[in-house]
């Protein structure tokens, strides 16, 4: 072999301990892509063979079948083959099966040694195996599937090694080492010899500890089940706002250090004034939302690598039913409320298409962390930190008021959906709820630091690209010295706003907001930003400019503006990274442009009703 | 209690053989997800989870070392026969 990187492939069923294989191979040598045309991950990463050659791996999506029923398993099934566009054909494929589900996965295992690749086959999590009173013989395996067989704990980083050198001797030879033992067989029959070599392989059984079912006695207890899913949701909303107080003043702090840094350092002109409030000032406005952003994202983290987001989905599953969705969908809206991008990419793992799209379009709906500054500074403003109660603050009462205001606005428009464009037939729900896992701190890590790198990324480009213009827009023209007019009325944006101002005025969206809301189109939490910037060249004075932006929210919004601002959020599609990832994943612009109008169409509607009930309420 | 039901019917913590399954009653592809995830004629289940408020649906049934969760529809469409004891896995 004279190939300089071969490359590995990671298959086997969901839950067979794949990721934390990839993980303890490859560290924090990953690389996360899509594949082209598709909107599967590739997740890929650089591991040393035994003879120290580099090589690269791929971690495949977890499949139960080569007979795919989802865009995941069609893509598994096409690398496996060698037919995936942009894919080698792999050198080698490692198979993992979970020791303890081995008739299960076997199945899948038979069909792609049944291929006649290059295999071997990780046999892993032996230890849960051992505890669950599980005895299993590799060498008998290893005689009946004709392939080598490994046993690991991934987690444990045991066994790697030997795998290493397995996997290293099996690609120096060039045929296949033993001929394919099983022919092509289909279901049934597949079952029953996947049933057969299990039990060849099981040396003895007893019932052994099942902790993982006394703990769904529990959490999935007709009564208590759902009280605990909602405790552990709600417990999460407010440590987004309670946890993350501390975090958020050291990076304001950093933030006004490097102003003031600025400030001394440098000369006064248009530069100066670019860096400090176009630069520092709008995207430190957005970064500050970090601490929140990743405390969700910890929590969701938890939760599937726990294992229990399937009880989540098993527990919400009747009631997504009854607005024809499943219980499938709850993963990936529950996902939203940290961001519709991963929230609608997750939504891959749906296999039926009607229920997949309504799932897609309803997904902004969910309050999505980046809507957290927005909620965040109009309800510090607007909303006094009075208690309602021992431990439960009124403002934490208005942001989970709101998340349920999205969470209902969803269910309504799934059902109205599922009745006329998305209409058909209620698909069915099938899942494995797998046993329940400690996460593995590392894991967790490696997770969370991908996703502060999105938003920092995201943070660094569209956010600071559309900070930056809207700073220009409000900055040039300059306003002549014995104009009347502010700096504001007089810049293009000022003049932009013009046209849009008479729209939102009915709904008590003043000039400012009008202005905030165009550049938010490119992210929402940059109406933040864009408020932060209008407010900061519209002060006639240092001293004015000095006043934060809360109070200068105060001094010009009315309540019922406020109330309404919100209502606006929650509805509408100010993300065009939501609305390009749509249409990659539902592949044209219909629906998309769909989505668009119809979260239009309500933000206006639910801004407008807000605003006209307020003030006649006297608010 | 040993008449032949379906799975639906089960009460919790019964465990049956799958002895029929109406595959007309289920799509193509839910019948192929049902078998990939090892639920087929023969079959030791045991019926373990009713879903919220002791509606029985969904439903959570151990299959092997596995635990499945399938919807009240489905679980009409498996016909099972009761048995005495615990699982056979």
């Amino acid at each position: 072999m004279t190939k300089a990187a071969p490359l590995i492939v990671l298959a086997g069923n969901p839950n067979a301990g794949k990721s934390a294989l990839f993980n303890a191979l490859t560290g924090a040598r990953q690389k996360i892509a899509n594949y082209p045309g598709v909107t599967v991950e590739r997740k890929s990463g650089g591991f040393d063979l035994a003879d120290g050659r580099p090589a690269e791996l791929v971690d495949l999506p977890g499949s139960y079948s080569l007979d795919p029923t989802s865009p995941d398993e069609e893509v598994t099934r096409s690398v496996i083959m060698g037919l995936q566009e942009g894919e080698r054909k792999p050198d080698a494929i490692i198979l993992v099966l979970d020791a303890a589900n081995l008739d299960n996965h076997l199945r899948f295992a038979l069909e792609v040694i049944a291929l006649g690749q290059p295999v071997i086959v990780a046999l892993n999590m032996m230890d849960l195996a051992e505890r669950d009173g599980l005895v299993l013989d590799p060498a008998k395996l290893e005689a009946a599937l004709g392939v080598p067989v490994l046993p690991t704990v991934a987690v444990r980083r045991r066994g790697l090694d030997a795998l290493s050198t397995a996997l290293e001797s099996r690609l120096q030879q060039s045929t296949p080492a033993v001929e394919p033992v099983v022919g092509k067989l289909r279901d049934h029959g597949l079952r029953k010899q996947a049933k057969q070599i299990a039990n060849q392989a099981i040396v003895s059984e007893t019932a052994g500890r099942r902790w993982s079912e006394r703990a769904d006695g529990l959490f999935l207890h007709p009564f208590i089940g759902p009280v605990i899913l909602f405790a552990i949701l709600f417990v999460m909303f407010q440590a987004v706002f309670a946890w993350s107080e501390a975090p958020i003043g050291w990076i304001e702090s950093a933030g006004e250090w490097a102003a003031a840094a600025v400030e001394t350092n440098m000369a006064p002109g248009f530069l100066r004034d670019f860096i400090i409030e176009g630069a520092i000032g709008g995207v430190g406005s957005v970064v500050v939302f970090l601490p929140q952003i990743l405390i969700l994202f910890l929590f969701i983290l938890i939760l599937e690598a726990s294992g229990y987001m399937t009880r989540a989905a098993f527990i919400m599953d009747r009631m997504m039913a009854s607005v024809g969705l499943s219980g499938r969908s709850f993963i990936p809206l529950l996902s939203s409320f940290a961001c519709a991008i991963p929230g609608i990419m997750a939504t891959r793992s749906i296999s039926d298409p009607r229920d997949r799209l309504t799932t897609i379009l309803v997904a902004p709906l969910m309050t999505c962390a980046a809507r957290l500054p927005v909620y965040a500074i109009i309800i510090g403003a607007f909303i006094p930190p009075t208690a309602v109660g021992p431990g439960i603050g009124l403002q934490g009462l208005v942001l989970f008021g709101l998340y349920v205001f999205g969470i209902v606005g969803a269910m309504i428009v799934a059902l109205v959906l599922r009745s006329t464009v998305t209409k058909g037939p209620n698909s069915g729900f099938l899942m494995e709820m797998p046993k329940y896992q400690l996460p593995r701190p590392r894991d967790l890590l490696i997770g969370l630091w991908q996703r502060a790198w999105i938003f920092l990324r995201r943070a660094g480009t569209i956010i600071f690209a559309a900070t930056v213009v809207l700073w220009l827009l409000l900055t040039f023209p300059k306003v002549p010295e014995d104009s009347a007019m502010s700096q504001v009325d007089y810049s293009a944006a000022g003049r932009i706003t013009n046209v849009i101002a008479p729209i939102v005025k009915p709904i008590g969206f003043d000039r400012d907001i009008a202005l905030a809301l165009i550049p938010a189109m490119a992210a929402r939490e940059v109406a933040v930003a864009a408020l932060a910037t209008t407010y900061a060249i519209d002060a006639p004075d240092e001293e004015a400019e000095a006043k934060s932006l809360t109070e200068r929210l105060q001094s010009r919004w009315s309540l019922p503006t406020a109330l309404a601002f919100l209502a606006w959020f929650v509805f509408a599609p100010q993300c065009i990274s939501t609305i390009a990832v749509t249409r990659r994943e539902t592949n044209g612009w219909k629906w998309p442009t769909f989505m668009l109008v119809y979260l239009f169409v309500l933000a206006y509607g639910a801004a407008g009703i807000t605003y006209w009930s307020a003030v006649a309420l006297g608010l | 209690m040993q008449t032949p039901t379906t799975v639906d019917q089960l009460s919790l913590k019964q465990s049956a053989e799958i002895v029929a399954i109406d595959w007309t009653a289920i799509s193509e592809t839910e019948g192929r997800r049902l078998r990939a995830l090892g639920i087929d004629e023969g079959v030791a289940v045991e019926k373990l989870h009713k879903g919220m408020f002791g509606l029985n649906d969904p439903i959570a049934l151990r299959v092997g070392r596995m635990m499945i969760a399938v919807r009240k529809a489905h679980a009409q469409a498996i016909s099972v026969q009761p048995v005495a004891a615990t699982i056979a896995a």
